[in-house]
């Protein structure tokens, strides 16, 4: 039995807190509402409750404990290494078996649970989305024109015309390949930040790393773990690892926190106790990197001779700097790139807000978290913020936008692609120059 | 119906939101971080925003008669928070704002839910410094410490939290407020109400606003780590140091249990076999730092002690890191943390040490023993678990020894985390019967109906 299926199995975890409080410290929805039932204590004191009977699953509880941006500051700074965040979903998973899930995340996730049903719905959103989306003027950005399921208030990126897995080949070749690898895209940039996806494979095959990007795999499935679907979730694992065994590769790269911590951490815990995958998932968690970790620790990172002058600032995902201990390559990557300067801000690894799909559900809660993570890319004024994921991404930009302020935000391979891309007109450039010189001296 | 009444005229009087009376977030409330205490579910939590809301609060809490328990981060280590009768649980964290930086007469006046570490970073700004440092400085709230008077690692040279109150503002049991002490450093009016409020543990009044002293933060500091092979050593040491004139910022130290468990943690190289290490640092004018900590090597090689001396920010942090993990890596032993603040005169100390040795063995548990050597303050940490009960008996007795030794050595229950529930049933060992009586008659004074956090410190 995992934690995801029957809420005891965490008790061991739940032991181990001693109640001092050094979560309050760092916890960001904490710092917006100090109460206890916000904090990792208050949140492992309820959950005990429910497990000896004093409380119920009730409304209340379903909504305290949906208040957890999964950030893992808390684990990181507790004295008795605690993971509440492991707490926290085993709760969540036990309220959706007991309660049952809302019906429209019901309805999304059924979708979720059809690959094929998916994508189509997201290609129909990309052509419909006019109708509820409006573009904001001068801007990438579209707002609701209705109440279509955000906030009013949001800005957010339009879902691209043509999704990344239908723009790219399955394979794009290098010669003399010193590594093979299989790009996991995720659905932000496979549905939205395009470029940056085809950026991920322009930095990878830059140093000579052969790149597969499977046309059949689907979304991580994150959003349904954080949802306490345990079933669906585990069908999407099992879908991703099938689709992901047929190719023969060097390691899985993936470009954002959710990602990556479902290949290393939540796929091997979902299934630990399937005896046909608990091995699989095992395997592929050691084979999976973030692009710029693989890049740095693996992959022999070549830095670009162009440079690129840029003063930047990086945040670091949550799940990318805990969830899986990644942010000095990150770092290495862009400090890498001649003529970039890294300003780093205050607390880069201060969770954004995001969280998926909190903004969605608690979007005034998420914002406050936003406000103080925008104004500390403010205060080092940088020409552009980096980041390793794409819901931090969104979730910058919509901060920025609202602070009044166009400073660009981008993932890190692309900041390094196009250092690579202005490398090679810089290298034809040079060639064109060397011909024409030569086609001189024939015509002198 | 008495209740459903109250809450009623409480979301009149402080607004609907401030009001909170569904059973998960009373459950919420129930506990601090205390090990091994009694809970209770208080009948509604409130959580005023101003001074007004408190008055109004403890007004209806007097028609109704039923309890307040003030509560900042609950991080208090004696059960001082938990509400035992029902009642109302006060959180005051939505007052926390910093009202005054005054950089001429050296004083900051902050509301109760100030986070101490907060108010530090303010006036650091002015190059001043707030010194009481509880352990806790980062989550713990002004209000709270001063309701506890905290401790931290830099009593011996700067004092306490009581020694940094200069006034007060407190919202009385009848609900009336009164004001005490002040901007100015001498001040004879009266009696000395907020030396007395001071460590009260909201048993007298509520804080609802507080000016602190703060001094010039120090411009230089060395640390420094010293290891034994005997505990006298160590000892004389601590009494070496302060004979040659020098009173370190920081003076800690380690037993051998604890040593040995930060070493099993986190791989420091540390001596296992050693029976003590002393954490020092010295701070001040950067002439007298060097000076200092000169002295401070003189006497540790003089009593066979091995020095190392911190080169750089990064040393320091590698020196300090053993100190820091002593609580975490204890706790991660198994999961319940019995941590004791039982405190002697300096020169105790190792007779001290020896005395909870001789309880561990007597009683076969394991006691990790840390803590503030240069005063007194010792913290011996029962590591074990809550669910076994016949260990928990034996944890109990043990308890009871060392508050015994404490007491025959010329010491005191608490140094820096208070009565509380805790360690009430000690308490007539302190101070005997006739004491006891006068700490009743001074709450029967100022709490004659015994609203305020009751059942806490004597009970009437």
């Amino acid at each position: 039995m995992s934690y995801y299926d029957l809420l005891e199995t965490i008790n061991a975890e739940i032991a181990k807190c001693m109640k001092c409080g050094n979560c309050q410290a760092v916890c960001p929805i904490y710092k917006e509402d100090m109460a206890e039932w916000s904090v990792a204590r208050g949140k492992i004191k309820l959950a005990k409750d429910l497990l000896e009977g004093r409380l119920d699953y009730t409304p209340r509880i379903e909504e305290i404990f949906s208040l957890c941006l999964t950030c893992q500051a808390c684990a990181e700074n507790c004295p008795c290494g605690v993971r509440p965040d492991k707490i926290i979903l085993a709760a969540r998973a036990a309220i959706a078996r007991e309660k049952g899930l809302p019906t429209i995340k019901k309805y999304i996730f059924n979708v979720l649970k059809h690959p094929g049903q998916f994508k189509a719905g997201m290609r129909l959103g990309s052509t419909l989305q006019g109708f509820g989306l409006k573009k904001v003027n001068d801007t990438d950005f579209v707002k609701p024109r209705l109440p279509i399921g955000l906030d009013m208030r949001r800005v957010i990126r339009p879902l691209a015309p043509k999704s990344l897995l239908s723009q790219v080949s399955e394979v794009t070749p290098v010669e003399n390949p010193k590594a093979r690898v299989v790009f996991f895209t995720g659905c932000m940039l496979n549905y939205i930040y395009t470029d940056a996806g085809h950026a991920v494979i322009k930095a990878l095959t830059a140093n000579d790393i052969e790149v597969i990007t499977p046309k059949d795999q689907h979304c991580c499935g994150i959003p349904v773990i954080m949802s306490g679907d345990i079933e669906t979730a585990r069908r999407i694992a099992r879908y991703n690892i099938d689709v992901l065994s047929r190719y023969d590769c060097d390691a899985v790269i993936t470009h954002c926190g959710t990602g990556i911590d479902a290949w290393v951490h939540h796929y091997p815990d979902l299934l630990e106790n399937d005896p046909d995958y608990a091995d699989k998932a095992r395997a592929f968690s050691e084979k999976a990197y973030d692009v710029s970790q693989y890049l740095v620790d693996r992959g022999g990172f070549r830095k670009p001779a162009a440079a690129m002058n840029r003063t930047v600032t990086y945040h670091d995902p949550c799940h990318m700097v805990r969830g899986v201990g990644v942010s000095t390559q990150p770092r290495e990557v862009i400090q890498g790139i001649p003529g970039v300067t890294l300003k780093e801000m205050k607390k880069p690894d201060r969770c954004c807000g995001s969280a998926g799909s909190f903004s969605l559900t608690h979007y005034a809660l998420s914002s406050k978290i936003r406000d103080k993570k925008i104004a500390d890319i403010l205060a080092v004024s940088p020409d552009m913020v980096l980041t390793s994921c794409g819901a931090c991404r969104m979730q910058i930009e919509e901060g920025l936008y609202h602070a009044g302020c166009a400073t660009p935000v981008h993932h890190v391979a692309e900041l390094l692609a196009s250092a690579y891309e202005k490398e090679e007109t810089a290298d034809k450039g040079n060639q064109r120059a060397h011909h024409k010189t030569a086609a001189q001296m024939v015509a002198g | 119906m008495v209740v459903k009444d109250l809450i009623k005229e409480l979301r009149q009087a402080i607004g609907k939101n401030a009001v909170k009376t569904e059973k998960e977030d009373l459950e919420s409330y129930t506990f601090d971080a205390t090990p091994d205490m009694p809970t209770g579910l208080p009948d509604v939590v409130v959580i005023p925003e101003s001074t007004d809301h408190v008055q109004a609060i403890v007004t209806l809490a007097n028609k109704y008669n039923v309890p307040v328990y003030t509560r900042g981060s609950g991080t208090n280590l004696s059960g001082g928070t938990i509400p035992l009768k029902k009642g109302i649980v006060m959180v005051m964290l939505k007052m926390n704002k910093i009202l005054e930086i005054d950089v001429e007469n050296l004083t900051a006046t902050s509301e109760p839910g100030v986070i101490i570490a907060e108010l530090n970073a303010a006036v650091a700004e002015h190059g001043l410094m707030y010194p009481p440092d509880p352990g806790s400085v980062d989550t713990a709230t002004m209000g709270g410490s001063v309701a506890e008077c905290s401790g931290g690692l830099r009593g011996l040279k700067y004092g306490v939290t009581k020694h940094y109150v200069m006034g007060l503002e407190v919202v009385l049991a009848n609900g009336k407020i009164m004001t005490c002490g002040g901007k100015t450093v001498k001040n004879v009016s009266g009696y000395d109400m907020v030396k007395l409020f001071v460590g009260s543990e909201g048993t007298l009044g509520i804080i609802t606003k507080i000016i602190s002293k703060l001094i010039p933060a120090p411009e230089a500091r060395k640390t420094a780590t010293a290891t034994f092979t005997s505990i006298d050593d160590a000892a004389q040491t601590v009494s070496g140091i302060i004979k040659s004139k020098v009173i370190p910022a920081t003076l800690e130290i380690m037993d051998n249990v604890t040593i040995k468990t930060v070493e099993n943690f986190l791989h420091l190289g540390l001596p296992i076999d050693a029976e003590a290490i002393l954490v020092i640092e010295v701070d001040g004018i950067p002439e007298v730092v060097e000076k200092e900590m000169d002295a401070v090597a003189r006497v540790c090689k003089a009593n066979n002690g091995n020095l190392k001396i911190a080169a750089n920010a990064a040393e320091r942090d590698g020196l300090l890191a053993a100190r820091r993990a002593a609580l975490p890596a204890l706790a991660q032993l198994s999961p319940t943390t019995v941590l004791e603040d039982a405190t002697v005169p300096r020169s105790k100390v190792p007779d001290m040490i020896r005395a909870i040795r001789a309880v561990a063995e007597k009683y076969n548990l394991t006691i990790g023993t840390f803590g503030h050597a240069g005063d007194g303050n010792l913290h011996p940490t029962i590591i074990t678990d809550e669910a076994n009960t016949d260990e928990m008996a034996r944890v109990h007795k043990a308890v009871d020894e060392i508050f015994d030794a404490a007491i025959k050595l010329g010491g005191t229950l608490s140094g820096e985390h208070g009565i509380g529930i805790a360690k009430q049933k000690y308490l007539l060992n302190e101070f005997g019967e006739s004491g006891i009586e006068a700490l009743k008659a001074v709450k029967r004074a100022l709490d004659p109906d015994n609203i305020l956090n009751p059942g806490k410190v004597v009970t009437i």
